[in-house]
């Protein structure tokens, strides 16, 4: 079958940004994403769980699917967004079906 | 002692053992856990409950200038509290200029929770209140963080504020929940508790016994993260501070001539610190900040300490002062 090359970028983010990252994201025309709620984790602040946590806290990942050329737009967005807060970044290559739709 | 009796006799309710079971499985790291979309519905339904009856008893009472007072005393205890609450804690820890905002912005907010507690607590003791200290609560809400980011911005960190912040803040859900289903209860009546008592009235101290258990085992994770997170200055911070802004509370009680209810309710609200509202704000504001300092001190050393021994004191000494 055949596969189209795309990038697949991870945002972890703090919930309470959520709304301002994902409306920055459409803001530079990246209209699809999908929003995950975090079980928990542990880094340099230490370990955390979303486990009691009360009210609009924890964290959340936002996962995009992009053709490659517009990956550079996508991160700046994202960036000015998350430069001074919690939260990881990560960009994977990936494979889509319908290159259309991305 | 009469006091002591009073205070005891408060610790054995089913709420503040709830509290306590909930407590003790978290430090005893049970996996005993209430579902997050549970807690959720149980916090809109005592925010609602909660709300509507405040509405009902100003309906039934009717409204006067000590409503409005009232707000206005509200609002400036929680500007001024961060400021006593941001000096205690440049002189009894070695916070950051940043955190020690960031952890007087909560002390100068409220705790409804706390709040729900101490109009249980009353209403079990045939101790009536002004309905609309409900109003009260939701007015100060919000004025500390102003008040924390101001203290911020004097040190020269930019704290990220916006029109956007403000509206998250000012209609967070818990707000427009309590202040919607107070003016609902307002509008209604008696005739509208007619309709929905068995509802908001009977259910009301299970719900808070359940929700309780859920906040005794948040308060337990909180204190086991405080094991080294938090040094002693902090935490004698986290049990002082609420004694001042009780203080605080009842000095403006007795200002507006508050019954003793009314008075322990405003001292509650002053000694209580927020764990909803402005740590969400905080993320936003001052990311740069710590949380887990500021979570963990107004979740696991002031919440629990107002339960079980704040709001018994603040009763006691409500009733002594105002009926003395």
């Amino acid at each position: 079958m055949q596969m189209h090359p795309a990038k697949r970028v991870e945002i972890i983010i703090e919930a309470p940004m959520e709304a301002r990252l994902t409306e920055a994201l459409t803001e530079a025309g990246v209209t699809g994403f999908t929003i995950l709620p975090v079980l928990g984790g542990s880094g340099r602040s230490g370990q955390w769980s979303r486990e009691g946590q009360v009210g609009r806290s924890g964290m959340v990942s936002v996962v995009c699917i992009i053709k490659p050329e517009r990956l550079d737009t996508l991160l700046d967005a994202a960036f000015a967004v998350v430069q001074r807060h919690i939260g990881v970044v990560t960009v994977t290559d990936a494979q889509v079906l319908r290159a259309e739709r991305f | 002692m009469d006091f002591f009796a009073l205070a005891a006799q408060n610790l054995m309710t089913p709420m503040i053992l709830c509290f306590a079971l909930g407590l003790a499985a978290a430090l005893a790291r049970s996996d005993l856990t209430v579902p997050e979309a549970m807690a959720k519905a149980m916090s809109l339904y005592l925010l609602f409950a909660i709300g509507f009856k405040g509405g009902v008893s100003v309906a039934s009472h009717g409204l006067d200038a000590s409503l409005g007072l009232s707000l206005l005393a509200g609002v400036i205890l929680s500007f001024a509290l961060p400021f006593i609450a941001y000096a205690l804690l440049r002189a009894m820890t070695q916070l950051s200029a940043l955190d020690a905002a960031a952890v007087s912005a909560h002390y100068g907010s409220i705790s409804i929770v706390t709040f729900v507690t101490a109009t249980t607590v009353l209403a079990g003791r045939g101790i009536e209140a002004e309905g609309y200290m409900v109003a009260v609560a939701a007015a100060m809400e919000a004025p500390a963080i102003v008040s924390a980011l101001w203290l911020v911005a004097r040190s020269g960190a930019g704290p990220r504020m916006d029109a956007r912040l403000w509206h998250e803040i000012l209609l967070n859900g818990s707000i427009v929940l309590l202040v919607g289903s107070f003016l609902i209860g307002a509008l209604t009546g008696d005739g509208g508790m007619t309709r929905i008592e068995s509802f908001i009235v009977s259910p009301f101290q299970g719900v808070l016994c359940l929700f309780l258990l859920d906040m005794g085992l948040v308060a337990g994770r909180g204190m086991r993260g405080a094991e080294g997170n938090l040094g002693f200055g902090a935490l004698a911070f986290g049990v002082l501070m609420p004694m001042i802004g009780a203080a605080f509370g009842l000095g403006a009680a007795l200002i507006l001539g508050l019954s003793a209810g009314g008075a322990a309710l405003m001292m509650t609200l002053a000694a209580s610190a927020s764990y909803i509202a402005v740590p969400a704000a905080m993320r936003v504001a001052l990311p740069e900040a710590n949380p887990s300092v500021y979570l963990t001190l107004s979740l696991g050393v002031t919440f629990p300490f107002n339960l079980v021994i704040g709001i018994p004191t603040y009763v006691a000494i409500a009733l002594a002062v105002i009926k003395g």
